[in-house]
């Protein structure tokens, strides 16, 4: 293992017992929620929080503490915290690896920000197909519950507060914080207009807090431990650790916890050993399907919210998936297109129309009929989406198709003129595309 | 109340809190392209045709569904707006069948008008339709997935105004479809054909079951008598089929328009409406004195009698045996009018036009044949009315008033405000009151059963007997009634139901796009209609009491019920 991970939030995965909840108490597990509960006003919680420059881990980055606030701050008696589990993103496996590793360290998490909001019930929402984590989460929420840190009363205090799992049915979609919203209350998961956000009008109406698995298991360590011990790794503007998945052609792929700072030149060849064989690296996607690819040379940008925003690019679910010399860009966006286009909800017309015909767009390249007009219409079309979509699906699919245009142009217009250079789009024909 | 100012376009602009970017702009003069929003409806915000500029906003926002703030300087036209509304209309235009020529909203379609308003020329993008059966299953209503949109219109109509909520979005992405009943075609659906989904469709995804070629030929046969009847709802709508405002009464020209149309007589379904409250009345009365079930309820709305027979059979006996007017006066022309004229029954066409696409289904009922041939031939609705005076030519603005023919066209105004919610309760009260007390009603106007409230109430002292009587228009609201019915908890002796919100003025087969702002003028127009008559109760009227005496003898009498009344029938899924 590189030297550059970090053991933080991960501390416990793969030591422990994920079923026995004595032994997450034996390496200071729920010492945060005594602290909280005995010591400490939801609003020191929340200020704690706050001071630690937490940023969700979901994608959007938006500061935790400051939605804990204005959930906290909206007037209501019911409000829930909701759990977003739902990790659809393709290469991203980082929540279910705390689920499975440290599902206490979860629920520890969840009951501390519904006592700092003021909730009294949490929703954790998880994929369906994340069977074993379903499984663990359950398991730990009830083990919670009868030690009784979930239930009426919680150390005798006047806080009650029970956590719920609910499992998604397949679609990408209600990884969206209303489509799971929607989801949630029995509806199909599609999002709603914002505003209002959820912190106002959420779960059934009510005020939500909803944060990413991954943002709610630091909180734990940030009430344990303090702002201070918590911004001690991280930069100024991206405290704290981030778990980074590696998949694609990548010699060593997973799960590594690692500091923001370093550099994706770091990630890709110190922690991810670079690329296998004799082939070089042509490209990283980052964030997710729906994140920028750029090329090999642009490795210099750090782990880090604000550095990444100016270089154009986003944190995303922190999945990072590298391509080698053998894959066609062509081929690699038309598959993705065919993702988004399949998991549209279809509810507004850029994203339920626009993904379908940008895949055809492509298509074109890959089948050598694009011409040079194709490029107009995809920059209206991908402006449109990003611009007009309803919810961030339809806004951030066509990105891998800027970013492609921004980066690997030459590659499009070798397509229109047909030739693919990896001869993937070729590789029925012998070599040359129709 | 607070209000917020803000920029738009660089005008100044004062409205209250949680206006709508929408709104605030209308108030400016602006007015910001839409698709999915519609008045009255809930927010939707999924077209994204009126998407606009906010300053330091990342994307642009739909103004629809954006409440203004404090400041807010938003940009309802520029280059990304430009590009936005095109490309979106472009992608509709791309999954939706393009054929306009021969489709029934070619002219009136809101998705045509909006690529004419955004200068839409040519489309970049590949048609990508996947042509869906087109369902055909009902007489009253067609519904074609390969124009629909998806803007959700239908589907908040059907959902949360009727809450009949056989409408639904289903499957995902490009396989988006609104479906009727889980995929099953209208007639399996639970649908009650009411037809309101299609005033508020933009395109021709669902729309009235036309006929007007069955009337064509009809009129062209010389052999047939082809005689029309005409619902109380159409002389307050059908002028805005001619581009007249909202509101403006059009009987002499909807009589002149008629005949002009070739029809052999010209008559008024208020004359049958008119009968309807003697029978209705009398059996109200009936069940009153010995004991029948109560609350009775009316039964002239087929969109409710489908509704009823669909959903609440159980309160089957409390609906009012009595045909609707259309059908009452389908059977008496084909029968006392026919022998009056020395014709056989099957001599005879009888065409109605009706603000309804439920009044199809109803004129097609097997039981619906007393005279011995099928009592109405063909149900237009209004939006064909208008189709055939435009194929004819007829300048409708133009024509003189004339009257209708006699003696079927002869009616009161207890009559024409069957038309608007709470007139056929309040047609009944003006009869019943003076048959019971033998007294002449000091004010005819029971002004507590008018407008658009959800449901109304009114009491009425008939000679020590006190009548507490309730009206609901909207199935929504409808169900609510029958809930306290189901539980026990109705104190009422009689109710008037209509299907359709506002009333058969607000019908599915009246012009579309009906509002509640327009509802509301057609009402004030029925009323005024009303107020100009000369006889203001059904009993007064000449040509019912001529039928009485010449032929059925008296109400509720066997004739009658051979020809007025009918029976239902559980069809529940």
């Amino acid at each position: 293992m590189s030297d550059l991970t970090v053991k933080r939030l991960t501390q416990r995965c793969g030591d422990i017992d994920p079923r026995d909840v004595s032994e997450y108490i034996s390496t200071g597990g729920y010492k945060a929620l005594v602290k909280a509960l005995l010591t400490m006003k939801p609003q020191g919680v929340i200020d704690e929080v706050k001071a630690s420059g937490l940023l969700g881990r979901g994608g959007a980055a938006f500061p935790t503490g400051l939605k804990m606030q204005m959930v906290h701050d909206t007037p209501g008696d019911v409000k829930y915290v909701v759990c977003n589990a739902d990790e659809g993103e393709p290469g991203t496996f980082k929540d279910r690896y705390l689920m499975e590793g440290d599902p206490y360290q979860l629920v520890e998490g969840i009951i501390l920000a519904g006592y700092a909001v003021g909730a009294q019930k949490g929703y954790i929402y998880i994929r369906g197909e994340y069977d074993r984590a379903i499984e663990l989460m359950k398991n730990a929420v009830e083990q919670t519950r009868k030690i009784g840190y979930l239930g009426n009363n919680i150390l005798k205090q006047h806080f009650n507060f029970d956590i719920e799992v609910r499992s998604g049915a397949g679609a990408y979609i209600c990884g969206e914080e209303f489509a799971l919203i929607e989801s949630l209350e029995g509806k199909s998961g599609r999002p709603r207009y914002k505003p209002p956000y959820p912190p106002v009008s959420g779960l059934w109406d009510k005020p939500t807090l909803i944060n990413n698995v991954e943002t709610l298991a630091n909180i734990p360590y940030i009430v344990s431990n303090g702002s201070k011990a918590f911004r001690s790794v991280g930069t100024d503007n991206s405290a704290g650790t981030k778990l980074i998945c590696l998949s694609g052609n990548i010699a060593n792929r997973g799960v590594f916890e690692l500091p923001f700072g370093i550099t994706l030149k770091d990630i890709i060849y110190d922690i991810g050993q670079g690329v296998p064989g004799e082939r070089e690296l042509k490209m990283i996607q980052i964030g997710g399907a729906s994140g920028s690819c750029i090329p090999s040379d642009m490795l210099d940008v750090k782990l880090d919210f604000a550095d990444m925003k100016k270089n154009g690019l986003s944190m995303g679910s922190g999945a990072i998936i590298a391509f080698d010399d053998s894959r066609c860009v062509i081929d690699i966006v038309k598959s993705l297109l065919k993702f988004f286009a399949h998991e549209s909800c279809g509810k507004c017309t850029p994203c339920r129309e626009g993904n379908p015909q940008l895949y055809n767009l492509i298509d074109d390249f890959s089948k050598g009929s694009a011409t040079p007009s194709h490029y107009d219409v995809l920059q209206s079309l991908t402006q449109t989406m990003q611009q007009a979509a309803l919810c961030g699906l339809g806004q951030s699919s066509p990105m891998p198709v800027v970013s492609t245009l921004l980066y690997f142009k030459d590659e499009y217009d070798m397509h229109i003129n047909g030739r693919c250079p990896a001869g993937i789009c070729s590789s029925t024909n012998g070599g040359e595309i129709i | 109340m607070n209000t917020v100012t803000l920029t738009i376009d660089g005008q100044k602009v004062t409205v209250p809190e949680n206006t709508s970017i929408l709104d605030a702009a209308k108030k400016a003069g602006i007015d910001i392209p839409t698709l999915c929003y519609f008045p009255d409806q809930n927010i939707k915000g999924n077209c994204r045709v009126c998407v606009v500029e906010v300053e330091g906003s990342r994307t642009l926002a739909a103004s629809c569904s954006t409440p203004v703030n404090e400041g807010m300087a938003v940009k309802t036209w520029s280059k990304n707006v430009m590009n936005a509304r095109r490309t979106i209309v472009q992608l509709m235009l791309a999954d939706h069948d393009e054929d306009c020529n021969e489709c029934v909203k070619n002219g009136v379609c809101e998705l045509q008008s909006l690529a004419q308003r955004l200068n839409i020329q040519h489309n970049p993008f590949k048609n990508i339709l996947k042509p869906k059966p087109i369902d055909t299953s009902t007489p009253s209503l067609i519904r074609n997935p390969n124009k629909c949109v998806k803007c959700g219109r239908c589907v908040d109509m059907c959902q949360e105004t009727q809450q009949v909520g056989i409408l639904f979005d289903a499957y995902r992405g490009a396989d988006s479809e609104i479906v009727s009943g889980l995929g099953k075609y209208l007639s399996d659906a639970g649908c009650i054909l009411c037809g309101q989904c299609s005033t508020v469709c933009p395109v021709a995804a669902i729309y009235e079951n036309d006929e007007t070629d069955k009337v064509w030929q009809a009129i062209f046969d010389t052999s047939k008598r082809v005689i029309v009847q005409t619902a109380p709802a159409i002389r307050v709508s059908i002028a805005e089929e001619f581009d007249m405002l909202p509101g403006t009464v059009a009987l002499g020209q909807l009589a002149a328009g008629l005949r002009r149309l070739g029809f052999d007589d010209v008559f008024d379904t208020d004359f049958a409406a008119d009968l309807t409250i003697m029978e209705e009345g009398h059996e109200l009365l009936d069940r009153l004195q010995h004991g029948g079930m109560l609350p009775m309820i009316t039964s002239c709305s087929p969109g409710w009698i489908n509704f009823i027979e669909q959903y609440y059979p159980d309160l089957l006996p409390h609906l009012s045996t009595c045909k609707s007017p259309q059908q009452m006066f389908g059977s008496i022309a084909k029968t006392y009018y026919a022998q009056k004229i020395g014709l056989k029954p099957e001599d005879i066409f009888v065409v109605s036009i009706m603000p309804c696409t439920a009044k199809k289904y109803e004129s097609g009922r097997p039981e619906m044949n007393d005279s011995g041939v099928r009592d109405v031939d063909v149900a237009l609705t209004t939006r064909e009315l208008a189709r055939m005076i435009r194929q004819a030519g007829i300048d409708f603005t133009a024509l003189p008033e004339e009257p209708f023919d006699e003696p079927l066209g002869i009616s009161t105004g207890a009559g024409a405000i069957f038309g608007a919610t709470g007139g056929v309760m309040e047609a009944a009260l003006r009869t019943v009151y003076e048959v019971v007390t033998g007294n002449t009603l000091p004010s005819l106007d029971f002004t507590d059963v008018r407008g658009l409230k959800g449901i109304k109430e009114a009491s009425v002292d008939l000679d020590d007997v006190k009548v507490n009587v309730a009206v609901a228009h909207g199935i929504a609201n409808a169900k609510k009634l029958l809930e306290l019915i189901r539980n026990g908890a109705a104190d009422y002796q009689f109710i008037e139901i209509m299907c359709c919100p506002g009333g058969c003025i607000g019908g599915g087969g009246q012009p579309y796009r009906t509002t509640n702002a327009i509802r509301q003028q057609r009402i004030k127009a029925i009323y005024e209609v009303d107020k100009a008559m000369p006889l203001r109760k059904s009993h007064e009227n000449p040509a019912v009491q001529a039928l009485y005496e010449e032929f059925l003898g008296r109400p509720l009498s066997e004739k009658s019920h051979h020809l007025l009344h009918t029976t239902y029938s559980n069809r529940q899924h």
